[in-house]
C-alpha cells in the first residue's frame, strides 16, 4: 500500500479533511506561539 | 480495551499523516511541564514551610519515574500501541497533578511528592516514549525529522508552561490554596489538551509506505539495517551500550550547564568591566532553551541528511571543542560564551531527539519504542553526574577563594573528556550482529491489502 501526503476522496471526511488539519495544527501551535513569544521578551533582557 | 485497542488505531486508506505530529506535540508539550517546575519552588517552600531540597524533590522523583517507567513500560507500549499508551500518560499526567493539589491544599508533602512525582512521573515516562514509534513508522522517508518534531515539543513544553504557571500562581495567589487550584486547573487543562493525541493518533497499516518512497537498501549506509531486533536482544548487543554510553555523555555534557546557567554566566564575568545582571542572566536561560529546542528539530533533521553516526560526531567533537574555547578564552567575550553555550545546548537537544532514529537504523523498527525507553536510563545517571560535577567543582573552587571563570575550568575539562568518551564509543557503532536478528522482518517491504476493518498486524507485532 503506498499514499500520498494528501487524503483520498472517500476517506478525507473522517480522516484527513483539511478542517481536522487546521484544528489539529492550531491546537498545539497556539501555545506554542504564546511560550515564544514569552520567551522572546525574557531573551531581551540580555541585551538591555 | 475496545477504543484504546492498538487494533482501533489502524489507519484507514487517506489517512494523512501529517495529522501526527500535533497527536505527538500534544503529548509532549504537556509532559514538558516538567522542566517548568522551578516556578513552583519557592512558593511551595514559603507555603508548606520546606527547604529548598524538599521543594526539587518531586521534580527528581518524576524525572526518576520517567526513566523507570520508559524503561519498563517500553515493551507494553509496543504491545498495546499508541493510543493506550497516551490515555496512560494522560491519565498519569493529569492524576497527578490532582494529588498533589489535594497534598498542597491539606498540607500533606508527601502527597505532593507521590501525586506529581510518583504519580505524574509515569505519565512523564509513558508519555515521552509513546509517539516515537508511531512517527517513524509514519515517516521512514524522515525519521530524524519525525522524532525530532516530537522531542523538541517537550523541549517547548517548558516555554509555555513556565509563563503560564507564572500568571495562574499570580491570580490564584502563592498560598496553599493558590497552589492548589493552580495545580488542580494544571491538572484538568493538560487533560483535555492531551486527548487530541488519544482521539487522533493512528498507525499506518502494515506494509503503508509515503506515496513514491521505497526503502534504501544501499550499501552506502551499512548502520541503516532493514532488519528487526527484539528490546530483549537489543540490551544484549554492544552497540545498545555504546549509545548508552553516547547519550549519557552527551546529556551530562549539556545538563551541566543547563541547569546552573543564570548563575554560571554572573560568575564568569564577575571580575569584567561588562558583569552580567540578575535580570540578564534570565534572558541568557531563555536563550538557552531556545538552543535546547530548536536543536531537537535541526539537528535530528539534518542527520535524515548527513548520516547518524555523523551527527553524533558533530555533538561530541564539536561539543568538546566549545568547551575548550570556553575553557582557553575565559572571560574575553559575553557573545563568544552565549554562542558557544547555545550551540552546546543545541547539541544537548539534538542528542536527545536523534537517538530514536539512531535505535531504528541499528534496530531496526519493531520494538524501537521499547529500546528507546531502556536506553532512557542513560538520561537518569546524567541527570544526576552533570549537576554533581559541575556544583560540586565550583562550590569547592569558591571555598578556595576563586572567582570568575576559575570556578568552571576543571568542571569543563571534565566534560572535554567524557564528550571524548562518548566521540569514540560513537566510533565503535558497528551494524548489529545479525544473529540477534528477529527471524522474520517485521516490516515487510511487499504491500499489504488495506483492510480498514482487519487487524494487518502480524501476531508477534500486536
Amino acid at each position: 500500500m503506498t499514499d500520498a501526503d494528501g487524503p483520498s476522496s472517500n476517506a478525507a471526511a473522517r480522516t484527513g479533511s483539511p478542517v481536522v488539519m487546521v484544528v489539529a495544527w492550531l491546537w498545539v501551535a497556539v501555545p506554542f506561539l504564546y511560550g515564544l513569544y514569552q520567551l522572546a521578551e525574557k531573551s531581551s533582557k540580555l541585551f538591555e | 480495551m475496545g477504543f484504546l485497542d492498538r487494533s482501533r488505531t489502524i489507519a484507514g486508506a487517506g489517512w494523512n499523516r501529517w495529522l501526527i505530529p500535533p497527536t505527538a506535540l500534544a503529548i509532549h508539550f504537556s509532559i514538558g511541564q516538567a522542566y517548568a517546575w522551578s516556578v513552583f519552588k519557592i512558593p511551595l517552600e514559603d507555603s508548606l514551610d520546606i527547604s529548598g531540597t524538599a521543594s526539587a524533590l518531586p521534580f527528581q522523583i518524576g524525572i526518576l519515574v520517567l526513566g523507570l517507567s520508559a524503561a519498563f513500560g517500553g515493551t507494553l507500549v509496543e504491545k498495546k500501541g499508541p493510543r493506550w499508551a497516551m490515555f496512560v500518560a494522560l491519565v498519569a499526567f493529569s492524576s497527578g497533578f490532582l494529588v498533589a493539589a489535594l497534598g498542597v491544599a491539606t498540607r500533606n508533602y508527601w502527597l505532593v511528592v507521590l501525586g506529581y512525582g510518583g504519580v505524574g512521573g509515569v505519565g512523564l515516562g509513558i508519555g515521552y516514549i509513546a509517539p516515537v514509534s508511531t512517527l517513524m513508522k509514519w515517516f521512514p522517508d524522515r525519521p530524524g525529522m519525525a522524532t525530532g518534531t516530537a522531542i523538541m515539543g517537550f523541549g517547548g513544553g517548558a516555554l509555555i508552561a513556565s509563563p503560564w504557571s507564572t500568571e495562574m500562581l499570580k491570580a490564584f495567589g502563592d498560598d496553599t490554596g493558590g497552589i492548589a487550584t493552580t495545580f488542580l486547573v494544571h491538572g484538568l487543562v493538560y487533560a483535555v489538551f492531551m486527548s487530541l493525541g488519544v482521539v487522533l493518533v493512528r498507525v499506518p497499516p502494515e506494509g503503508w509506505r509515503p506515496a513514491g518512497w521505497t526503502p534504501r537498501v544501499d550499501a552506502g549506509k551499512p548502520l541503516v539495517t532493514t532488519a528487526n531486533v527484539s528490546a530483549r536482544n537489543a540490551v544484549r548487543t554492544p552497540q545498545f551500550w555504546l549509545l548508552w554510553v553516547v547519550l549519557c555523555m552527551n546529556v551530562t555534557a549539556g545538563i551541566g550547564i543547563l541547569e546552573k546557567a543564570a548563575p554560571m554566566i554572573q560568575d564568569f564575568f564577575h571580575d569584567t568591566a561588562s558583569p552580567v545582571s540578575a535580570s540578564a542572566a534570565t534572558g541568557f536561560v531563555a536563550l538557552l532553551s531556545l538552543a535546547n529546542m530548536a536543536g531537537r528539530f535541526v539537528w535530528s533533521s539534518v542527520s535524515d541528511v548527513v548520516g547518524r553516526k555523523n551527527i553524533y560526531r558533530l555533538y561530541l567533537g564539536a561539543g568538546a571543542l566549545l568547551y575548550l574555547t570556553l575553557m582557553l578564552e575565559k572571560d574575553s567575550s559575553t557573545a563568544l560564551f552565549v554562542v558557544s553555550t547555545m550551540v552546546i545546548l543545541s547539541f544537548y537537544g539534538g542528542g536527545f531527539a536523534t537517538v530514536p532514529a539512531y535505535l531504528k537504523d541499528l534496530f531496526g523498527t519493531y520494538q524501537v519504542g521499547a529500546i528507546h525507553g531502556r536506553l532512557l536510563t542513560a538520561w537518569s545517571v546524567a541527570g544526576v553526574a552533570g549537576p554533581l560535577i559541575v556544583d560540586s567543582i565550583a562550590d569547592s573552587a569558591h571555598e578556595d577563594g576563586r572567582t570568575g571563570p576559575a570556578l568552571y575550568t576543571f568542571s569543563f575539562s571534565l566534560m572535554v573528556g567524557l564528550l571524548v568518551i562518548g566521540f569514540i564509543a560513537n566510533e565503535l557503532v558497528r551494524p548489529v550482529n545479525p544473529k540477534f536478528h528477529e527471524s522474520e522482518p517485521a516490516d515487510r517491504e511487499e504491500p499489504a491489502p488495506p483492510e480498514e476493518t482487519s487487524d494487518p498486524l502480524p501476531a508477534e507485532r500486536r
